[in-house]
């Protein structure tokens, strides 16, 4: 196959810069945030000690969990040898890093004490999935930057075994990294909602939802003349079938979860609280991440004629991600609003709302520190093919 | 001595302080407490190293200074609930005023190291009420999950936060069975020097270190003693003829959910 040539973005249109420009009001909006909060201490945000994790681990779990699902189009091109792909390579590790590092910014700058970063870079517990979780970020940019240079460099690009060999260390590294996003719940034998080994291929068929939705709305969002160049129609049918398997491999691990929580009498109070009368978390649950986030999106992906579009596939993407959002939505704040369960069978009460479903509302700072997450990667990824040769020169 | 008007910080807000025995911040107060309780409790230190100790209600042994922490020794709790009143909350006061957390009017954020539980049984309405704080496990979760290592247990099984290395990232509340951790969400002020805490940090109880390595009993345990219905009692489980293992060897005793495996140092009789 002839050597694809690589070009910077030349859109200087005023709606590039436009975004370029909003993403960055709200990175600022977000530092300012995390300024905020950091300042105050999270009594300003609805975090409380029985919602410990909120809105801003739901962006951060959502972005860590698209950064490895972004890498995915890489690597069928260099490990499943799909040759289609490989013009898109660079663009999808590209967006691997941007998302992993927008997404790790919000986690970061919600601990307690964010001055002491390097306390947990430098002092570590090594039973700790948390700890783990550090390595295998720091490995993941390290591994994908040295993908990109092997796919980049003008010497190092020649050599086909050096792709293949640092793209298949990046596909299993990635693989194993989503494991550990999806251990740190799935480890967690004291809350009923989690404790489940099938948390981390839920959290891996969701990256490759999440990642692939993330870089086909980049791809349409690159302008109008890339978007006719890179999304041509076989890679629109493409992207289409992916996202369609990628959604209903999110919905069949979803649907054996919860089935096989629901089998077990000890789980019903939390299976009906998240399926039945949970409130707001049943909303999100079924109207957010099935409705409008899973079947929503494929009915419009199995559309006769429409489906098969630019825009259909677009939509479909924003509505997948949106998805997303409402699924990790549920598995953390949900998860945490549950009561723990201290005394099987007996009825707790107590000054710490004990027995009672822990309230939650997010607060205008943490929305914004995990929205600037996203902001953060779209910068990252807006200003790196602006610099940088990351896609694909169009045949002439 | 006037409760609240000491340089370590006082009794704190919100009336959580009775002040039913006066607060011993100074040096010589704490001495003399320990040489009191040391007698009254017949703690006999016969060399370096060689400590004969009896566990009464009123002391435990004393670590001498710079002595490691041994792991032959394995703190613990034992409570009985049917001698807990349900609306007494002694232990609760005095641990508050013992390590200088309060209710600030934030009940949702507001930390609680230790706090009353009423259980009541649905099907026929028996309730019993205990005090529910860490269980300080042998193989605690909090210790497993933290990711600096901050969630410590020490070898005499008190497990702890060490807040110079908490990043305030919440995993090992996430991890911890018993809700028995809270996070500080707010500024802090008027601390005791013997019980550090900071914003952004997580903390529980402590099993009162402090004064267990002075040779006394937790607060909560000696007001529950003073004050309460006496339903508490510290002392080594390690150690066959601590009062505490006796206990544990004579009666039927729970641990709160055992299931999980985690060894929790805290007993419970009647429940």
């Amino acid at each position: 196959m002839a050597r694809i040539a690589y070009q910077k973005l030349e859109d200087h249109s005023p709606v590039f810069w436009g975004l370029l420009a909003l993403n960055a009001v709200v990175v600022l909006a977000g530092l300012g945030a995390a300024f905020f909060m950091e300042h105050n201490g999270h009594i300003v945000t609805g975090m409380n000690n029985q919602i410990v994790w909120g809105m801003p681990h739901v962006f951060a779990v959502f972005l860590i969990i698209a950064a490895s699902g972004a890498l995915n189009v890489a690597s069928i091109a260099s490990v499943f040898n799909r040759q289609q792909y490989k013009p898109y390579a660079p663009l999808s590790a590209l967006l691997a890093i941007a998302l992993l590092v927008g997404g790790l910014a919000v986690l970061v700058l919600d601990l307690g004490r964010p001055d002491r970063l390097i306390v947990a870079m430098t002092t570590y517990n090594f039973k700790s999935i948390f700890a783990w979780n550090i390595y295998l970020y720091i490995g993941f940019l390290a591994i994908v930057a040295a993908y990109l240079f092997a796919m980049m460099d003008r010497q190092a690009s020649r050599s086909v075994r050096l792709g293949k060999t640092v793209g298949g260390i990046a596909f299993v590294w990635r693989l194993v990294l989503t494991t550990g996003t999806g251990s740190i719940f799935g480890w967690l034998v004291a809350r009923e909602a989690y404790s489940a080994a099938i948390m981390a291929p839920l959290f891996i068929a969701a990256s490759l939802l999440f990642g692939l939705a993330f870089t086909v709305l980049v791809l349409v969002i690159l302008g109008p003349q890339m978007r006719q160049d890179l999304l041509t129609d076989e890679m629109v049918a493409r992207f289409r079938g992916l996202l369609a398997l990628f959604s209903l491999t999110v919905l069949y691990f979803t649907a054996v979860h919860h089935l096989t929580k629901i089998y077990a009498s000890e789980y019903h109070g939390i299976e009906r609280f998240l399926l039945l009368d949970g409130g707001a978390y049943t909303t999100v649950f079924w109207l957010g991440q099935i409705v409008i986030g899973s079947l929503l999106p494929l009915a419009i992906l199995a559309l006769p004629s429409f489906g098969r579009t630019r825009s259909a596939i677009a939509v479909a993407s924003v509505l997948f991600l949106l998805g997303g959002l409402a699924q990790i939505y549920v598995i953390i704040i949900g998860g945490q609003a549950y009561p723990l369960d201290l005394f099987p069978g007996m009825e707790v009460t107590s000054s710490f709302q004990d027995g009672q479903v822990a309230h939650y509302t997010a607060s205008l700072p943490e929305v914004l520190l995990g929205l600037s997450g996203i902001s953060i990667a779209m910068l990252m990824a807006g200003i790196a093919v602006k610099l940088l040769p990351f896609l694909p020169r169009p045949a002439q | 001595m006037s409760c609240g008007a000491k340089s370590g910080g006082g009794c704190g807000s919100g009336g959580a302080c009775g002040c039913a025995g006066e607060r011993r911040d100074t040096v010589d107060d704490a001495r003399r407490d320990f040489l009191r309780g040391a007698a009254a409790t017949a703690v006999t230190t016969l060399a370096a190293g060689v400590t004969l100790y009896s566990f009464g209600a009123e002391s435990a042994a004393a670590r001498a200074p710079g002595e490691e922490v041994s792991s032959k020794v394995r703190w613990g709790l034992l409570i009985d609930a049917s001698k807990c009143g349900d609306g007494c909350t002694a232990c609760v006061t005095a641990c508050q005023t013992e390590n200088g957390w309060r209710d600030t009017g934030h009940p949702e954020t507001d930390p609680q190291w230790i706090r009353k539980l009423t259980v009541e049984n649905p099907i026929n309405g028996a309730s019993f009420s205990l005090p529910m704080m860490c269980q300080h496990c042998a193989d605690p979760p909090c210790v497993d999950v933290c990711p600096t290592g901050a969630s410590f247990k020490r070898a005499d099984g008190i497990v702890l936060v060490d807040k110079h290395i908490c990043i305030g990232c919440r995993y090992c509340m996430m991890a911890c069975p018993y809700k028995a951790r809270s996070f500080v969400h707010e500024p802090l002020e008027d601390q005791k020097p013997y019980a550090p805490r900071g914003k952004g940090t997580v903390e529980s109880c402590t099993l009162c270190v402090h004064r267990v390595d002075e040779g006394r009993i937790p607060a909560c345990v000696e007001a529950c003693n003073d004050t309460g219905g006496g339903a508490m009692l510290f002392g080594d489980l390690n150690d066959p003829s601590s009062e505490i293992s006796k206990r544990v060897a004579a009666y039927r005793t729970t641990r709160i959910r055992s299931d999980l495996g985690c060894e929790p140092g805290v007993y419970y009789r009647n429940i």
